[in-house]
């Protein structure tokens, strides 16, 4: 089969052994670097370039392939952006298939990351929305126009349904049949995109492309990789943050059968076995002596008061309004809060791996879940000492991620080129991570401390708000320090630094304070701890002032740019029936907005030993037209798992001498079905752009969570996990 | 060590250390690649298989142990049970990730087998031991039941 095509010459690499046709689309796309908040997540700012695109691919044997820009690690890009092209091309869902794309941020970059190649912050489907169309529609296009001139038609006389070009003579074809000739028609510059009126697949529950791979095993992950003559490799880590070898003593590991060399590298000491078991047991046999001069000894106990010392002063300013003195909280009215949020492991199913081989052609090929192409290729590129152009990463399905995988310095990637190198870099590595490894690896979510104090006034309403907090930052020192401005960093005041609630005085600070603990963002980054402190804070300020939790946060919502919100809000509140509970349990409520999406929940709870059983979560969302509304619900009941595990159960903790306490699940618990809750899912009808909805299930629950517990003990729990303060 | 066992119908004689998991047998030796390793010590389920048709957590089942075995993986699976279970699994597009499925798939067959009629509190006690950390649980409850009903005919 010849391989055709219409576009540059620097593709062509690229497209060459793909076996069928590729469709190239010409699409405008903004590649300018940007920095700051306003500019990584707004639209504008940057001067738009052109870049090609690639997306389409259409086999002679008629099926679509939708090339991915995004990883799929179960939030759904492989169908929903596949959805957008199908839908545009009208095609026959059945045809449709769906890879990753290769890592190229000229092709592939996200505009909300400033033209980076990378997934998270919930943007895949909002940076894709209208680029996918269009080339879906570019597509349809040039198989309309292929179709015409064999047919010697108008083009406009041609239908499109379900994969078939067809005219009223009586002619049709299938893609696959006009896929070569639409290959040399010209792609449209600007196609015409459907109306929502018109969507055939968007909006509908198609069936996932992934399901069916992931029920019988045949899904393939990076651990599945298996290269001929692969090695094996496990690394020595040290035990506490910013410690590094100073000696090792690798005898009795080279002693272990299959065992086929040890290595220092720049994170640990790499232990190479014939196969797993031989490196495991090559790494328990290895003795590493580490230099710990630099390391992290303090307890996440002193870490957490150093945190909690700092919140009694202000930091820097993060929003203000009115006048916020200590004389606004000498009233009778008045309400202080201390939380304590620990760090977090994103724990996904599949822990940390990579294969990385030398290719035929003098560069690296690299197989991992890479969920910042640009940044691993960069980095991978320079410790293996090639050109970037030499490095090939092939995305593969990740086991989960919840922002684990995207690491703004690539330091995984690094580590495991440097195992590849150290190893000869000429023999296939895979370096993989265990459980272990990966509670004990660090980029956390940040041990945060709030403090919080607010002030009603003899009518009822809140008068003052006060909020300052203290943790760490990850973004500074690292490529995304951009996003920082004037001493904050937005990751960790968002959610915090402006809120729904019209309050007349409001003063928000924070506080930065640094330690060699690694931290990263963890799904849903900084609401994961604003949300909890001001859905909670709010909720005890309106019960003293004998307000509602739902018509009294309604209240408060003023302004006309929380009216998303306060619909969520007050459909869940009519999904519920309220918030009266059954005896012996109650409700809470919390409403959220994140990533552009507006998220509010009810959780049913009772107390069972002292302790809260979720029995329902209520959950309405408004995150734009909902492309695969089941992909949105199954997004909301994971999110709400995943944040309902934390709050309940989760904590990583530092002994005495800074080592890490927990190791894998039986101390650091993760939800089992046992404790989901059963949840119900309203999607608001929209046809605004589409926003995210892998993160923003998250935030709610937890502050729903702990509404319901205050009502049912008079507590609110400030400390988390629940199981720690509550249990005790 | 060589040890002779039967996995998805064929017999396989494979020379390990003895004190192999059986998971790494099935993954490095058999490329076997359905069953998943998520944390070696018998707590997120990822590893099940069936040893002689019951369900086992191979990450901590010594290969030595299993001379004269009959083992099934993810791709061996196969019957009434499992297919009700996959058709159930894409009705309610239960994965995400997907990276724990194969264990969910194997415990869920295993409880309908013996009970097609599962309550609430038979399927919180059978798929405990599986962790989902995308937290599919609602969607494997509701596929589980449904597959229980389809069984039932």
């Amino acid at each position: 089969m010849t391989v055709m095509e219409t576009v540059k010459p620097s593709r062509r690499a690229f497209l060459a052994g793909t076996g069928g046709l590729v469709i190239g689309v010409i699409l405008p796309m903004k590649t300018k670097a940007q920095s700051g908040a306003e500019a990584v997540l707004g639209a504008e700012g940057a001067a738009a370039q052109y870049a090609p695109n690639a997306f389409v691919r259409i086999s002679p044997d008629n099926l679509v392939t939708v090339l991915i820009k995004h990883i799929e690690f179960g939030q759904g890009p492989f169908t929903g952006l596949a959805t957008l092209v199908a839908d545009e091309m009208d095609a026959d869902w059945s045809q449709i298939r769906a890879e990753h794309a290769p890592a190229d941020a000229s092709l592939y970059g996200n505009a909300l990351f400033g033209g980076i190649q990378g997934t998270g912050g919930s943007t895949a489907m909002a940076a894709s929305f209208d680029i996918m169309r269009k080339a879906g529609a570019a597509a349809k296009a040039m198989l309309v126009a292929a179709a015409a001139e064999a047919w010697g038609v108008p083009a406009g006389e041609i239908k499109v349904s379900k994969g078939v070009l067809s005219h009223a003579s009586g002619k049709s074809g299938s893609f696959g049949e006009f896929a070569e000739a639409a290959a040399s028609q010209t792609a449209p510059e600007n196609p015409v995109l459907k109306t929502p009126d018109k969507f055939i697949y968007i909006g509908k529950n198609v069936p996932k492309l992934d399901t069916g791979a992931k029920s019988t095993g045949a899904a393939q992950f990076t651990l599945d990789v298996y290269r001929d003559g692969m090695l094996t490799a496990v690394v020595a880590h040290p035990r506490k943050f910013g410690a590094k070898v100073a000696s090792f003593d690798d005898k009795a590991a080279r002693e272990v059968a299959g065992v086929v060399d040890v290595k220092k590298i720049g994170s640990g000491v790499a232990v190479y076995g014939k196969n797993t078991y031989a490196a495991l047991k090559g790494r328990k046999a290895l003795k590493v002596t580490w230099d710990e001069g630099a390391a992290e000894k303090r307890s996440s106990a002193a870490i957490a008061e150093e945190r909690r010392r700092a919140v009694q002063q202000r930091g820097v300013v993060a929003g203000e309004k009115g006048a916020v003195d200590d004389a606004a909280f000498s009233g009778a009215n008045v309400l202080e809060g201390e939380y304590l949020f620990p760090y977090l492991v994103h724990a996904p199913m599949e822990p940390l791996d990579a294969v990385v081989d030398r290719g035929a052609d003098g560069g690296v090929e690299v197989w991992m879940g890479s969920q910042i192409p640009t940044m691993d290729l960069g980095t991978i590129a320079g410790v293996c000492g090639v050109d970037q152009s030499q490095v090939k990463i092939h995305t593969v399905l990740a086991g989960g991620s919840f922002g684990r995988r995207a690491q703004p310095q690539a330091q995984f990637a690094k580590e495991a080129a440097e195992v590849f190198m150290a190893a000869g870099g000429k023999t296939p590595v895979k370096l993989m991570w265990t459980r272990e490894d990966d509670i004990h690896g660090g980029f956390y979510r940040p041990l945060m401390a709030h403090k919080m104090r607010g002030a009603i006034n003899d009518a009822g309403e809140i008068v003052a708000w006060e909020h300052v907090l203290a943790g760490q930052s990850f973004l500074a020192g690292s490529p995304f320090e951009g996003m920082m401005q004037g001493g904050l960093d937005a990751t960790m005041i968002e959610g915090a630094s402006a809120i729904p609630y019209e309050i007349p005085n409001f003063n928000v600070s924070a506080h930065i304070i640094n330690n060699p603990v690694t931290t990263l963002w963890w799904r849903s980054v900084g609401h994961t701890h604003t949300g909890y402190a001001v859905e909670t804070f709010i909720d005890e300020l309106l019960d003293m002032a004998g307000k509602d939790p739902v018509e009294g946060r309604l209240a408060l919502m003023k302004d006309p740019k929380h009216a998303r919100l306060a619909n969520v809000l007050k459909r869940v509140n009519a999904l519920a029936g309220g918030t009266a509970a059954p005896e012996g349990r109650s409700r809470g409520v919390a409403a959220v907005e994140s990533f552009r999406s507006y998220v509010a929940q009810i959780a049913e709870v009772s107390m069972e030993g002292g302790f809260p059983r979720v029995h329902k979560v209520w959950c309405a969302i408004d995150c734009g037209i909902a492309v695969n509304p089941e992909v949105v619900k199954a997004q909301m009941e994971g999110g709400i798992g995943y944040g309902l595990s934390a709050v309940l159960f989760n904590e990583l903790t530092l002994d005495e001498g800074g080592a890490v306490k927990q190791s894998n699940f039986h101390d650091y618990r993760s939800l089992r079905i046992n404790e989901m809750p059963e949840v119900e899912v309203e999607i608001i009808a929209s046809n605004e752009p589409p926003t995210g909805v892998g993160e923003p299930g998250t935030p709610p629950i937890g502050p729903a969570v702990a509404n319901a517990v205050r009502r049912l003990t008079g507590a609110a729990p400030r400390t988390l996990p629940m199981i720690k303060s509550l249990s005790v | 060590m060589s040890i002779s066992f039967n996995v998805n119908d064929e017999q396989r004689t494979v020379d390990v250390d003895p004190d192999t998991p059986l998971l790494w047998v099935l993954r490095d030796e058999m490329k076997l690649t359905g069953t998943k390793f998520g944390c070696g010590v018998a707590q997120c389920g990822a590893c099940t298989v069936y040893v002689n048709g019951m369900p086992r957590r191979s990450c901590v089942t010594p290969v030595a142990s299993l001379e004269g075995a009959t083992v099934t993986t993810i791709e061996g699976l196969q019957g009434a049970e499992a297919e009700a279970v996959r058709e159930a699994w894409a009705e309610f597009d239960t994965p995400q990730c997907g990276y724990c499925q194969s264990g969910q798939i194997m415990t869920a067959t295993a409880l309908l087998s013996r009970n097609t009629k599962p309550t609430d509190e038979d399927i919180d006690n059978a798929l405990a031991g599986n962790i989902c950390r995308c937290a599919t649980y609602v969607r494997i409850r509701k596929a589980i039941k449904a597959a229980g009903a389809k069984l039932e005919g």
